[in-house]
């Protein structure tokens, strides 16, 4: 019995999520093994030894692996995966990506992001935007599975000491290729691991008022976040939106301003610690979720908030 | 160039499901049914790229029981040449979904397939990565844009940092994210139109899938409820309250 756990990285830093997925795998059981496919992601892999409980690290490096282009990893995968019980990954847009055709390859299903592990092969996620959890067994010799990070607490980065093992399966499919990315530079806190997220809503107006919460966000040492409805009205980019088609966030508090609270909204910030509401609309739903509503304009409130903190 | 575009029935989304009282699963009956959202940006794409002078024709498919002849009668409205829908009563896994996909792929031979990059019920986001493995197909998954040249298309994907742009050889498939358009509503001519087109009915027998379960649905619960919270009279007092009584800054 092992589980092979898929790491996530951009081939020089291990991301946090793969702590979350370790920690979702281990309550699996099983012997943990992590699979660090990139190019010239040594590094990745060192870091990925010293996660607690991990085994051993399997380290496939080539250049048709560095943007995780999912033709060429799932193929990559599906070799390696048919000697294990559980093919575990955070659900990123990468491993989403790659993950189903991992599953189809190996003709299981693919469970998607799992909340909580009830049993080896019984797992909890929510389904119709977080309005009913669904508790699914998986009836496959091997479970392809998918993390909401925000589900599991974190495995220790450090105290392992995994060997590593070169891995050397080619697998170029050779019918997609990396072109380019736009990757927002920020020295905010992603989104997914801020402890503090103050988002926006329409209610922003525009983009340039996005300021406004950002000031707030620099002295909470925050992230940021949007609604749909901002990403849609091109106020800010498209990697900020929380919700049921967005990001997950669970931080410990969750500032939303200018946002109604639709359910799609709310599927993404829910199950946050804290959650703060700012809107002028008294009636706006978001309020029956929040820990501490405050009926105001936005415009008055937030530059006050900033002063405050 | 023929285009595929899938087409699921969904639950309408503005509507709240709720859990039954045996936990069996959630409550359908009643309720408001749709084109899942997704597959609403899957069928304007395509209809766009036919527009365009792109895509020959524009083929609509949807794969479960009779009723979701509406959807396709939808879609049809809004453009698609002709639909198919491959008519099963069972529950269908999106495994089984994509190898019936397949052969409708293998008969239909189309350039390009276009589906949701997730249905709003199960909310697995799988289908069309799963197709792609099937055919061995690339994939464009949450796509933001679009651009079919020569024998390829590049896309632009919506990812956790930003964006990313793939160049993928034809036959490919691209599942929607929501900036890929802005989907039109159907006009009246255009929905009495629809009714004519052609729509056909396969079944998985037909296509030679069986369809089969690789999990089973324990049971099907309502989230934890999250406690009622207070209104603040002021910045000040929010200020306080996240101090001393969350102690969250
Ligand atoms: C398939 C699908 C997927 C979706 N996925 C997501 C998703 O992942 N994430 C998501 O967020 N949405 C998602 N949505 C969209 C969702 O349904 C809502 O349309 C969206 O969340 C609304 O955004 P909003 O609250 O910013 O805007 P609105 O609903 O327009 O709310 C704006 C709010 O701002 C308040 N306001 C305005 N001016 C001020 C002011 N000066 N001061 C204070 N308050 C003010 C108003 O009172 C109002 O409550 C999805 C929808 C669909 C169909």
């Amino acid at each position: 019995m092992a589980i092979l756990v898929i790491a996530e990285h951009d081939n020089s830093e291990l991301k946090p999520a793969t702590l979350n997925t370790v920690a979702a795998a281990a309550q699996m059981g099983g012997d943990l093994h992590v699979l660090v496919a990139g190019a010239g992601c040594q590094s990745v892999a060192d870091a990925a030894a010293k996660i607690q409980g991990v085994s051993q690290v399997l380290l496939a490096e080539d250049a048709c692996y560095e943007h995780q282009l999912a033709e060429n990893i799932s193929l990559l995968i599906n070799e390696l995966g048919k000697d294990y019980t559980h093919i575990v990954a955070a659900a990123t847009t990468s491993a989403k990506n790659f993950m189903p055709r991992v599953a189809a390859l190996l003709d299981v299903a693919q469970i998607s992001e799992i909340i909580r592990v009830e049993s080896a092969d019984t797992f909890d996620r929510p389904i119709y935007a977080g309005n009913a959890i669904a508790t699914v067994q998986s009836l496959d010799s091997i479970k392809v599975i998918t993390v909401r990070t925000t589900g599991f607490d974190a495995a220790a980065a450090e105290g392992g000491s995994a060997t590593v093992r070169a891995v050397s399966m080619l697998h170029n499919a050779a019918t997609s290729a990396f072109v380019g990315a736009e990757i927002a530079k920020s020295d905010r806190p992603e989104l997914t691991s801020a402890q503090v997220i103050i988002s926006g809503g329409r209610g922003m107006g525009n983009g340039e008022n996005f300021a406004l919460i950002e000031k707030v966000a620099d002295k909470l040492g925050a992230a940021v976040g949007a609604s749909r409805a901002a990403v849609d009205a091109g106020f800010v980019p498209n990697d900020m939106q929380v919700g049921q088609t967005g990001k997950i966030v669970a931080p410990d508090l969750y500032i939303a301003v200018g946002i109604s609270g639709a359910i799609q909204h709310l599927a993404g910030m829910k199950d946050s610690k804290v959650i703060v509401a700012i809107n002028k609309d008294e009636e706006a739903p978001i309020f029956q979720v929040a820990d501490y509503g405050l009926v105001a304009d936005l415009f008055e409130a937030v530059p006050q908030l900033e002063q405050q903190l | 160039m023929k285009v595929l575009v899938t087409v699921k029935r969904v639950i309408d989304y503005n509507v709240k499901v709720r859990v039954k009282s045996d936990n069996s699963d959630v409550d359908l009956n009643n309720v408001k049914m749709a084109m899942n959202p997704f597959c609403e940006i899957a069928v304007e794409e395509a209809v766009r790229l036919k527009e365009a002078g792109i895509a020959t024709e524009v083929v609509a498919v949807s794969l479960g029981s009779k009723v979701c002849q509406e959807q396709l009668r939808t879609a049809l409205a809004l453009g698609a040449d002709r639909a198919i829908l491959v008519e099963s009563d069972e529950i269908l896994e999106s495994l089984t979904v994509a190898k019936l996909l397949q052969k409708v792929v293998d008969d239909e031979k189309p350039g390009l397939v276009i589906m949701g990059k997730q249905a709003i019920d199960t909310d697995n986001n799988q289908t069309g990565q799963m197709l792609g493995a099937l055919t061995g197909f690339p994939q464009g998954a949450f796509a933001s844009d679009v651009k079919v040249d020569g024998d390829k298309v590049q896309v632009i994907r919506e990812v956790d940092g930003g964006l990313q742009t793939v160049s993928l050889t034809l036959p490919a498939i691209v599942t929607s994210d929501l900036r890929l358009n802005e989907p039109r509503y159907a006009s009246l001519p255009n929905i009495m139109k629809a009714k004519k087109k052609p729509l056909d009915i396969k079944t998985p027998a037909d296509l030679g899938v069986e369809v089969k379960s690789h999990t089973r649905l324990v049971k099907v619960s309502p989230p934890a409820e999250r406690k009622a919270g207070i209104k603040v009279a002021s910045v000040e007092a929010l200020v306080d309250k996240l101090k001393n009584e969350a102690k969250v800054i």
